[in-house]
């Protein structure tokens, strides 16, 4: 009786071991289930959806305009203080006093990409753009301004 | 009244005696940790060895402590639900809703039948995926290293569904107070169909990789037993306190958002060994395949947030709410002085009070042991420090 | 047909011719050493490389792919990155200990070298224990590991070689046990003379059920010797960080690394022979004409080809299994293994006495 037991142990344990190889076993001979992929090499295949949050983006439009009132709501919204807005008084054809938009700067060493600047944003000026290969030599570089040079606020946007 | 102090203090200093006298002369002190491959993170154990067997495990926290809890006084409403990711970062989503169901608490809001979907099934993906990187991490504690790889493959899934629909793969910040923050994406739906057919074969190939291997079962049978009444005085939850017959999903025993109507069972195993936990890991799986299986074709239509004020002040008083996530109980406790920050934000995080089992449990067992007591605890160091 | 003999032969006999034969065989002892040493490095080579391959395979992963075509330059980029780190030696270490373990190790796996039979006539040192031999001096690696694990002044590598040692001694036996069982049938202690008796079939095919039996037992066996998981106890990396070798670096561990796989590649040699025939080609009974066809086969590559199967044999249990427990792994030679081997070694006895095998 034990010594049938003892045999009956034996020929299960190998059996469940079997069982684990035949798995690697299967793997090791099927190359088509490999699901890595040679990250640089496969541009192709490194398409992020539209809605990954990789860095925090100030869409210009073909005449060099974009959406921003300066309202710093963004600012506001920010956990972190990522952002920092400068404005500035433009006066407009007819005289009058009106605040715009001088410097967006955004820290991306300090952001956590949590959206809550672009939910806040009540004109969509700024949005999440997919770049996600963020690394510099250099931690001034995270530093960005995001109002291209010479830009101003699109017309009819208050 | 001298007279009670006294003996109580003479107790105290023998129990203190005690304690100090576990470390003898001729045992081995080792420091496993900060910098330890299965610890998992920064947890640092002192443990004290004679010979092979453990005498004494003193876990040391505080490597990865960020003070959340003090940087949520600062934050508005809206703002400090991020910085919850960060503490259990494998079950991002559920820390999420548990902050969000406690500030809807306080500004007493109904949010709309489809938001509530939305957050269950994302819940339920968490869990999956939370479960996943378990499965992987603890068979590597245990030596093998292959299941890491296949595991990933299929959290590697889910990621990309999350990735889809919520903008990241691992700190999503996707629940908010009133809602979510968009709608589900339109490839949603086809998508978790897809994986719920492709990880159903798999988990069966989890079985017969792991869970079936006599080696693995040897390694885990009679090994770290948590006895019923330990695991309640411990304040163990979670898959932990489950497998030692403990009823506390709280899915179950406080229903929140949709879990009341929906079929599914509290997993209760009543081993409390290091196999009782994986079983209850792996059936968990299941159910909340099951889970998911019932909703993703009955997601409501409607809004997915409901409209709430710009700035959000919570009214005086205290607040909590509690989720089950991944790994326990989750507890959220806020004390507001009407401002529009919390005065005082308290986390209850369930890898703290399943930790503090470890030590009842490793004694007495060989260092492998510890290893694979540490693995089905299912620890997330910056959950214990916060 | 190409032959590794001939080749032999015609050297030394120009040898010989040219030179005094005292000479002569200092000259030949100077080139068996060199090819040794380029065969360590070559095999070192080879081996992490297979291991990688196989291991990202089984991992569903690509591996290495990046150094050479397909990667095949990768360990040799490795070599160079370990030569050029710092040996560091740990400042509360046995110095001279800690400096001469890793040597230790490598000389031993060296040694074990010496009766292989690479292919037909190409063999070192044809001795007359050869088998004893092998099984001798291949425990003795274990005091490089005991040396390693107490010279580094390391809670960890002192655990690790603890462990090594209790493993290696229990195993020894049945490993031991199950060369035996071989010898029983051959006979012969000599490797030339077991190879030779497996000329009409191996003796896997040859020795029924209990020659099958012994080959598994040898298997586990000597995965538990050469420290490969399961049994990786002595470098357990989830419980011990690295074990014996937590505080080598640089080329120190690079070499305990090398004897690692060397001993691998020893014992899967050693295996090869005593139940697969070494390079005999593979016979079947009287079928002339496919043994004949077998025969054009050179016979090194018939060595090499069992080798390898029985070292990707290993690896496919490394990258399976999850690592026993040291009592687990005590009690699976005590009550397992040793009980069967003896019995195993009864019955082969019976067996060779009476004749019973092919």
């Amino acid at each position: 009786m034990f010594l049938k037991k003892y045999l009956s142990d034996i020929f299960s344990a190998v059996a469940s071991l079997l069982k684990g190889m035949r798995m690697t076993g299967y793997y090791f001979t099927h190359r088509k289930e490999i699901i890595t992929q040679n990250y640089p090499d496969n541009p192709e295949l490194m398409k992020l959806p539209e809605r990954f949050r990789g860095e925090v983006v100030m869409p210009h439009d073909e005449n060099n305009e974009h959406a921003c009132t300066g309202c710093t709501a963004c600012e506001l919204a920010c956990p972190n203080a990522t952002i920092k807005i400068i404005t500035k008084f433009d006066i407009s054809p007819d005289g009058k006093k009106k605040k715009a938009l001088d410097t967006f700067i955004y820290h991306l060493e300090l952001c956590t990409m949590c959206n809550l600047c672009v939910v806040a944003c009540p004109t969509d000026a700024i949005k999440m753009a997919q770049n996600f290969e963020h690394s510099v030599f250099d931690r001034s570089k995270l530093t960005k301004k995001l109002n291209a040079p010479g830009s101003k606020i699109r017309e009819g946007i208050e | 009244m001298l007279k009670i102090l006294n003996t109580n203090h003479s107790q105290l200093t023998t129990h203190m005696f005690e304690e100090v006298a576990t470390t003898t002369e001729g045992d081995l002190v080792i420091n496993v940790g900060p910098q330890h491959p299965s610890t998992h993170g920064v947890l640092h154990l002192l443990i004290t060895l004679s010979g092979e067997t453990i005498k004494n495990v003193e876990p040391h926290l505080g490597y990865i402590h960020r003070s959340i809890e003090k940087m949520c006084e600062s934050l508005s409403y809206r703002q400090f639900i991020y910085v919850t990711s960060r503490m259990d970062y494998l079950s991002s989503h559920i820390n999420n809703h548990g902050c969000a169901l406690c500030v809807e608490k306080g500004l007493q809001i109904e949010i709309t039948p489809r938001a509530r979907v939305i957050r269950v099934l994302m819940d339920e993906l968490t869990r999956l995926a939370s479960h996943q990187l378990w499965w992987g991490a603890m068979a590597m504690d245990v030596g093998a290293l292959t299941p890491f790889f296949h595991a990933f493959r299929e959290r590697e899934a889910i990621n990309d569904i999350m990735e889809e629909t919520c903008g990241a793969r691992l700190t999503m910040n996707y629940i908010v107070p009133g809602g979510v923050m968009f709608d589900l994406h339109p490839n949603f739906q086809n998508r978790v169909k897809e994986f719920i057919r492709f990880f159903k074969t798999k988990i069966d190939e989890y079985d017969d990789l792991v869970t079936g291997n006599i080696i693995f079962q040897s390694r885990m049978k009679r090994v770290g037993y948590l006895s019923k009444e330990d695991a309640i005085s411990y304040g163990c939850t979670g898959p932990t306190a489950r497998a030692s017959g403990v009823s506390c999903d709280i899915r179950k025993l406080y229903p929140y958002e949709v879990y009341g109507n929906l079929k599914f069972d509290e997993i209760i195993e009543t081993g409390g060994d290091c196999f009782s936990r994986y079983l209850v890991r792996m059936q968990e799986m299941r159910q909340s395949l099951s889970i998911i299986e019932q909703l993703i074709d009955n997601i409501p239509d409607g809004e997915f947030q409901t409209k709430t004020k710009a700035v959000l002040k919570l009214p005086k008083g205290e607040f909590y709410s509690r989720v089950e996530t991944a790994r326990g109980e989750f507890g959220v406790y806020i004390i507001s002085e009407g401002g529009t920050t919390p005065y005082r934000i308290k986390f209850r995080s369930p890898g703290f009070s399943n930790l503090s089992a470890l030590n009842h449990m490793a004694k007495g067992h060989k260092i492998g042991d510890l290893v694979a007591i540490m693995g089905t605890l299912d620890l997330v160091i910056p959950d214990i420090d916060r | 047909m190409f032959s590794l003999e001939g080749i032999t032969k015609s050297i030394d006999r120009w040898l010989n011719s040219t030179f005094h034969p005292t000479l002569a065989l200092l000259l030949e002892f100077l080139i068996v050493g060199l090819c040794a040493i380029t065969l360590f490095a070559v095999l070192g080579l080879v081996l992490v490389l297979m291991e990688r391959k196989v291991s990202a395979y089984m991992q569903i992963r690509r591996g290495p792919n990046r150094v050479g075509p397909g990667g095949s330059l990768q360990t040799v980029a490795d070599t160079i990155k370990l030569t050029m780190k710092e040996g560091l030696t740990p400042d509360g270490a046995d110095k001279f200990l800690f400096n001469l373990a890793p040597f230790v190790v490598l000389t031993v796996a060296m040694l074990v070298l010496a009766p292989i039979a690479f292919a037909k006539g190409f063999q070192l040192w044809d001795i007359n224990i050869g088998v004893l031999y092998i099984s001798a001096v291949s425990s003795v690696s274990i005091i490089g590991i005991l040396m390693a694990g107490w010279a580094s002044n390391n809670k960890y590598s002192l655990l690790g070689a603890m462990r090594s040692g209790a493993q290696i001694v229990s195993y020894e036996l049945s490993a031991g046990l199950s060369i035996i069982s071989m010898v029983v049938l051959t006979g012969s202690l000599q490797i030339s003379d077991i190879i030779a008796s497996q000329q009409n079939g191996w003796w896997i095919f040859k020795g029924h059920i209990p020659a099958i039996i012994a080959f598994v037992i040898f298997i586990i066996a000597v995965t538990a010797e050469t420290n490969r998981a399961p049994f990786d106890l002595a470098e357990a990396e989830s419980e011990l960080t690295a074990g014996f070798h937590t505080e080598y670096s640089g080329m120190k561990f690079a070499l305990f690394f090398l004897a690692e796989y060397v001993n691998i590649f020893i014992v899967c040699a050693i295996g090869a022979t005593l139940f697969f025939g070494g390079w005999m080609p593979l016979h079947i009974g009287n079928w002339t004409g496919f043994n004949h066809i077998m025969d054009y086969i050179p016979s090194s590559i018939w060595f090499l080809g069992k080798t390898f199967f029985l070292i990707f044999l290993i690896m496919w249990f490394r990258w399976t299994f999850p690592r026993l427990r040291i009592d687990q792994l005590l009690n699976l030679e005590w009550k397992y293994l040793f009980p069967i081997s003896m019995f195993n070694l009864l019955l082969i006895t019976v067996m060779a006495i009476m004749g019973w095998h092919f």
